[in-house]
């Protein structure tokens, strides 16, 4: 009997190789590694100023590690280095191939202009110039994210938390990028509009083929979205694994403490 | 029908809990095992003894510390212990179903959608899926009132219903069985020893645990044992 195993596997979309982030002299991350396929949902788990912010921030291209390499696999097919393309690129892949959630609703969105607008506005950063098919879009994607259509010409800051976090999210996916960074998506809000979000991200996620990285101190979250989770301490991975190995059968002391300290997940 | 569907070599686990000072608990030591297409082996031994600890080692769920489980997937064969995430999920898609002890219920998710769902992983129409997941929903006797619903509030029988509805609806080629009739009424325990004796019949290599007498003797082909417990504390 062979253990032979069939090589049809696509190419990663995302490939991480020894990453790491020091702040003068705070470690913000280190010697993180590990690779994303087309569709995957990786959980990223840790104690509060374990690094997860900072590991975003360097995978999205917003902060510049010390040391190691972030490739990402374009639609097109080339493989580039996220931080040794030049910034224009970058800057266009950041707004076509990938997009980031912040945890703070107000960090991604545009509170001075409408909510048809700040969904509106990688549509015409990309080009699109008719407005008609920019507005049907956007009220398209408020649909999906579940905010009422009348509110469209409304700005973000007349908004709930939570209809400010769905908003952050129809922003992010309206140009279809193929992976998509959630630091903490259900952060602050209160469980039945979690709930709502989860559900809605449940199904984007399917129904579009998208990949993310997802942070969140919720294992509940992780359990139900995330293929694959790393547990991260003090900047470094600690433990990684499918989720429901991670959190059923935990080996590292931190992951086991980490799960009995929540009541059932 | 007795092609070999999991054989499992040398298996080893234990737990050491770390919350506990670092006590080390040591289940299974050593299994061998396997299990053929068309045939239902029962795991049998005293609680506690690592039933389902070995159940779940063959879903790929609890990790080996020794040993091999080669499962037949596709035309191949995969070592669950040393396989990659991805592999083990493609697994799991294709190959292992696995039906809990608890339906793990999702926030505003149908029951049927639910049950649906390991067969829209495999890129069936939604459609379809949702009628099949209606037609097995229905042979479980869970009416179609209920169906819509987030099973949240269903009674502990429903709910587990719903789970095994969700483990058999795809078909795999191997199934795992945790206790599956072990909230139902004699009724309902009939329902289900029909189902899996009909996935038997089709050609599906069954592994359980079932506390109940009346229902291992109605599906079982063949017991496998396991000792009592034996903790070691070590340091
Ligand atoms: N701009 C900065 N300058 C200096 N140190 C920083 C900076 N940003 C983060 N750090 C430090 O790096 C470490 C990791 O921070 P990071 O924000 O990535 O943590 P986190 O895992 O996201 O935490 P939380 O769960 O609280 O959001 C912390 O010790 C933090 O104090
Ligand atoms: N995730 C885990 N972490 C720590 N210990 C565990 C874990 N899972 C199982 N065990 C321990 O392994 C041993 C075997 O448990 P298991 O659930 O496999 O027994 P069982 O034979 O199914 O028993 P029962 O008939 O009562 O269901 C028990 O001592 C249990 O506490
Ligand atoms: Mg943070
Ligand atoms: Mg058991």
């Amino acid at each position: 009997m062979t253990a032979t195993m069939p090589i049809n596997d696509p190419p990663p979309l995302l490939t991480v190789d020894g990453l790491t982030k020091h702040y003068d002299r705070h470690v913000g991350c280190a010697a993180v590694s590990f690779t994303l396929w087309p569709g995957e949902v990786l959980g990223l788990v840790g104690e509060s100023g374990s690094g997860k912010t900072t590991l975003l921030a360097c995978l999205a291209g917003r902060l510049t590690p010390s040391a190691g390499a972030v490739r990402f696999r374009t639609r097109a097919g080339a493989v580039v280095d996220v931080h040794r393309v030049a910034e224009p690129e970058r800057r266009r892949l950041m707004r076509t191939e990938w997009g980031l959630v912040h945890q703070t609703p107000r960090d991604g969105l545009r509170l001075d202009v409408s909510a048809g607008a700040n969904i509106g506005e990688r549509l015409l950063t990309a080009g699109e110039r008719h407005y008609g098919r920019i507005r049907a879009t956007a009220l398209d994607w408020l649909a999906a994210v579940e905010i009422d259509q009348a509110r469209i010409d409304h700005r973000p800051s007349t908004f709930s938390g939570g209809m400010q976090q769905r908003l952050q999210i129809a922003r992010t996916l309206v140009n279809r990028p193929q992976l998509v960074y959630m630091d903490e998506p259900t952060g602050g809000l209160d469980v039945s509009v979690q709930a709502r979000l989860l559900d809605l991200l449940r199904r984007l996620v399917s129904d579009l083929g998208l990949a993310a990285v997802l942070v969140t101190h919720d294992l509940g979250v992780v359990r139900l979205l995330s293929d694959r989770l790393i547990v991260m301490r003090a900047g470094r991975v600690v433990e990684a694994g499918l989720t429901d190995q991670v959190l059923d059968d935990p080996q590292h002391p931190y992951t086991q403490l980490l799960v009995s300290s929540v009541l059932s997940v | 029908m007795s092609e070999p569907m999991i054989v499992a070599s040398g298996l080893a686990k234990g737990f050491t809990l770390h919350t506990q000072g670092g006590t080390r608990l040591a289940v299974l030591a050593g299994v061998d095992f396997s299990v053929a297409a068309g045939e239902c082996v029962a795991l049998d031994g005293p609680s506690g003894s690592g039933k389902s600890s070995f159940l779940r080692l063959l879903y790929g769920n609890y990790r080996a510390d020794a040993g091999r489980i080669a499962v037949r997937h596709r035309d191949d064969w995969v070592d669950l212990v040393t396989a990659p995430p991805r592999r083990v999920l493609a697994v799991r898609r294709e190959t292992v179903g696995y039906v809990s002890q608890f339906l793990r219920v999702l926030p505003r998710v149908s029951a049927r959608m639910l049950v649906a769902e390991p067969l829209r992983a495999r890129g069936v129409a939604a459609d379809a899926a949702l009628a099949r997941a209606d037609a097995l929903l229905e042979r479980l006797g869970i009416p179609a009132r209920l169906r819509g619903l987030a099973p949240a509030t269903f009674s502990g029988g429903e709910q587990q219903r719903v789970n095994i509805a969700r483990g058999l609806i795809a078909d795999h080629p191997v199934l795992l069985l945790d206790e599956p009739t072990a909230a139902l009424d004699a009724a309902n325990r009939d329902r289900v020893v029909a189902l899996i004796r009909a996935a038997r019949d089709r050609g599906a290599a069954i592994v359980g645990i079932f506390h109940d007498a009346a229902v291992r003797a109605a599906v079982a082909d063949r017991l496998f044992g396991f000792a009592a417990p034996s903790p070691r504390p070590v340091g």
